[in-house]
């Protein structure tokens, strides 16, 4: 019981709750408990679709209602809750997740194109009980208040240096005909940073977090 | 979200086929304008056929220009070392558009079929003639700040969102496309349309066509040292024009040889102003020409209630598209 989270008791407090509704559709996993399925949208739909994914090196085999976005299914079925939906239209960024390799809107994605893909979400990040460096750069310099857009914002940040590293150019990049090293300034980690939204705006701490762990990358590679 | 049907086509052929048999299927892509319409009801299509493992990822080098493969993604195409060497207003104007995320996942051909933000289109509780043919134009009369002053009417006055649309308008690109009856290629000009009585139809491919590539003519690499994409917006990003311009100049001995200038956020496609082209070419480069371009784009415009600042915003746009495209006054 202790380690009953406070989404799992949401999850049941509110199956009691409507269990009148959702009573028809309640599925069970033989473990006693029973438990929504993503079938709560599906039993009007003909055919599941065949999914193949690796989630932060889990592989899963499933069968899917085309209509489950990938956030959806990170959090109500794969319970990797860490990515936030904030506005599920793809305006907000806090269900930034890593799809083989790239920072996409996860809200946007239809779980079904991401057959044989690789995922990373905030779950991924660390190693056992060592952080992410942007991780740990997000605490050491306040780059949230009540964190609820920190996933996104570090998913999208860990993206973004491997961009910079791979010399992409953005908005904000004086000449793009030129190619070679970005040089990251405050205004380029603020412009290739925009798809992340921080309604506490703790825009400062993000940008300096990003900062030191970029100067620090360097560093450690000259 | 209504319930549909989803195939993974594996060719353009059997992608085609699959949409072609069902007016109510469309083909899906990034996703990210499709998707998040269909959360809102707006479009509701009884089938997606997924085109994303088609091999139409590449670009390359095509007659001395470059052809976009369709599915290559905007941030791919924004970077790709040719794009940025010889298109940059390309490039320019891809990366001013939505996020770094969306970038990842929207294709070019996906950018070309984007349908408007209009407020009323999104909102299925209002009327929109471009969602429900003959419903009425809640913008008309509504809050129409974002919407058209150009080459509008009064069944639609919504805009076009589409930055990338702006340059490719701007540079003559070419979309090629297959279909049930072959393959055809529309210039870039002829793609999207103005609403007219039909506001409901954006462009002018047919059921079961499929954009294939975009083609940009090697004769538009001669803009490549003097072009410029300027955007406009309520904030410094991730936000949609008001006004965007896209200025391209072919310059020699302090004369303008030849001009191309597009502007975004203000008609129902992506606006190429010849009017304006007509003024630049062959004229002195200065200031003064600039001027008389900008009255000459924007002579015919009209605002409605909320959007008049748009036609001197328009104006001041060009100018400073055309100074900065100069390579005067660049600032990043």
């Amino acid at each position: 019981m202790e380690d009953l989270r406070r989404r799992d008791f949401l999850k049941q407090t509110a199956l009691v709750g409507s269990g009148l509704v959702l009573g028809q559709y309640l599925l069970t996993d033989g473990s006693g408990v029973s438990k929504p399925a993503l079938a709560l949208v599906s039993q009007t739909t003909a055919e599941k679709i065949a999914v193949r994914l690796r989630v932060n090196g889990a592989n899963y085999g499933l069968r899917l209602d085309p209509r489950v976005s990938l956030l959806n299914l990170l959090r109500e079925q794969l319970d990797l809750p860490g990515t936030k939906k904030g506005c599920d239209h793809g305006q907000c960024g806090a269900c930034t997740v890593l799809v083989d390799g790239r920072r996409i809107n996860s809200c946007l994605a239809l779980a079904v194109t991401c057959d044989g893909a690789e995922i990373t979400t905030i779950e991924g990040l660390a190693k056992g009980d060592q952080l992410h460096p942007l991780q740990a750069a997000f605490i050491e310099h306040e780059g949230f208040q009540c964190g609820y857009c920190t996933s996104g914002q570090i998913c999208s940040a860990v993206a973004m240096l491997q961009e910079v590293e791979q010399g992409t150019a953005s908005h904000v990049t004086p000449d793009v005909r030129r190619d070679g090293p970005i040089e990251l300034t405050d205004e380029e980690i603020r412009e290739r940073m925009s798809g992340n939204i921080c309604r506490c705006g703790a825009y400062p701490g993000i940008v300096s977090a990003i900062r030191e762990v970029s100067a620090a990358g360097r560093s450690s590679s000259i | 979200m209504k319930p549909f049907a989803f195939t993974r086509a594996s060719n353009s052929q059997t992608a085609i086929q699959a949409v072609v048999r069902d007016q109510a299927a469309k083909f899906l892509a990034g996703g990210t304008n499709l998707v998040d319409l269909m959360k809102e009801d707006v479009e509701q299509p009884n089938h997606l056929v997924d085109i994303n493992r088609l091999a139409l990822t590449r670009i390359e080098e095509r007659n001395g220009g470059l052809r976009l493969g369709a599915l290559a993604r905007n941030s791919d195409t924004a970077n790709h070392r040719l794009v940025r060497e010889r298109f940059p207003l390309v490039s320019q104007a891809i990366l001013s558009g939505a996020s770094a995320q969306l970038r990842n996942a929207a294709t070019n051909g996906g950018n070309l079929m984007q349908r408007t933000r209009c407020y009323y289109f999104y909102d299925v509780a209002m009327p929109c003639n471009k969602r429900q043919p003959g419903s009425g134009c809640g913008a008309l009369e509504g809050f129409n700040r974002m919407h058209a002053i150009l080459g509008a009417s009064t069944e639609c006055i919504a805009v076009h969102p589409s930055d990338m649309c702006v340059a490719l308008t701007a540079l003559d690109a070419v979309v090629q496309v297959e279909g049930p009856q072959g393959a055809r290629s529309i210039p870039f000009a002829e793609f999207h349309r103005l609403p007219g009585d039909t506001p409901q139809l954006d462009t002018n491919l047919k059921h079961g066509e499929l954009i294939t590539a975009i083609d940009l003519p090697a004769a538009a690499s001669a803009f490549a040292g003097n072009s410029y994409y300027l955007k406009i917006r309520d904030r410094a990003s991730y936000a949609f024009a008001l006004v965007s311009v896209a200025a391209a100049l072919d310059i020699q001995n302090g004369t303008i040889r030849q001009a191309r200038l597009a502007l975004g956020g203000v008609a129902h496609k992506p606006w190429r102003a010849p009017e304006a082209e007509a003024v630049l070419n062959g004229a002195l480069l200065n200031q003064e020409t600039f001027r008389r371009a900008a009255t000459a784009a924007l002579e015919k415009a009209q605002g409605y209630k909320y959007n008049s600042f748009k036609v001197e915003l328009g104006r001041r746009g060009i100018v400073r598209a055309l100074t900065v495209a100069a390579g005067e006054g660049r600032t990043a």
